[in-house]
């Protein structure tokens, strides 16, 4: 089988997603500051997903590789749900 | 002729395969620090203020540049610019050890208001300051751990490019070694929202 070779990204799209990146970085700080209550660590850990996607998609070419890459991917969010969220019946319950 | 078994694919998903693993190690800590932020809201947002918000971010803006060099290096790679691939290889381990240098500061000035694990002025403030800083300690000397790791990695893998091991046709060692340096980054977004900015 020939080996798939991946397309090199543009220079620009790497530095535009760090500007986006810097950027998300800007807006969870100053929305840190304002008091939401409880919703202050949804809003920190959604835009953290943002990030955290624009890094796996992009600089990482997660988008560029086989659907078998974005299945793994897919297969260790499950995994950390249940972690998480099985956990969390515990605590919660005691 | 010798002939050579090569797979350039398999390599990398072996690299993600063992990133995953990676992300379950922290994920363990994270899942601690959720635990305990549910169980000592109050005090881990007082925590959290004692921690210094400039060095968390100065740091973030270091990783992600570092993320974005590394990134770019691969680019270079493939369109066979060795030159631009051994400066951008260079700039990602100098960021990782600036990185290390605010670290050793921010933690130095924290040691010495008495902030570190085991000490009695942290423990007079009671269980749920004192869980906050041996988990703040903890991840993030793992994650400290890993840049160190991560840029090591880089630095051989750039003498390898100057060496002409690494080639536009075989990056695959600096393609995984970037995967990893990515990794480091991800863990740091998440670190750097959830202890530095409780409110």
């Amino acid at each position: 089988m020939e080996e798939h070779k991946h397309e090199p990204v543009p220079y620009r799209t790497f530095i535009k997603v760090w500007i986006a990146l810097l950027a998300l970085t800007v807006v969870t700080v100053v929305v840190s500051r304002i008091h939401f209550g409880a919703a202050n660590i949804w809003i920190a850990l959604g835009i953290a997903s943002v990030k955290s996607s624009l890094v796996i998609f992009i600089f990482m070419h997660l988008r560029q590789e086989s659907r078998l890459f974005k299945i793994g991917l897919l297969i260790l969010l499950v995994i950390l749900a249940i972690f998480i969220g099985l956990t969390f019946t515990d605590i919660l319950y005691r | 002729m010798s002939i050579e078994h090569r797979d350039d694919t398999g390599a990398r998903f072996g690299m993600w395969l063992f990133l995953y693993t990676e992300v379950i190690l922290f994920s363990g800590l994270f899942i601690l620090y959720a635990v305990s932020l549910a169980k000592y809201p109050h005090q881990f947002a007082e925590a959290s203020h004692k921690l210094n918000i400039y060095f968390g971010s100065i740091n973030t803006l270091v990783l992600l540049t570092s993320s974005l060099t590394i990134a770019l290096a691969i680019t270079a790679i493939q369109r066979n610019q060795i030159k631009p691939t051994l400066i951008l290889c260079g700039v990602t381990v100098g960021l990782g050890a600036l990185f290390m240098v605010n670290k050793y500061f921010e933690w130095s000035m924290e040691i010495s208001h008495g902030i570190y694990p085991g000490s009695e002025h942290l423990a007079e403030m009671g269980n749920g300051i004192t869980t906050f800083f041996n988990l703040y300690y903890f991840t993030a000397g793992l994650h400290g751990l890993h840049v160190v790791l991560g840029g090591s990695l880089i630095a051989v893998v750039a003498v390898l490019v100057a060496k002409g091991k690494v080639t536009a046709e075989r990056y695959t060692l600096l393609e995984n070694s970037a995967l990893y340096w990515h990794l480091v980054d991800l863990v740091w977004i998440f670190l750097f929202p959830l202890y530095y900015l409780i409110l």
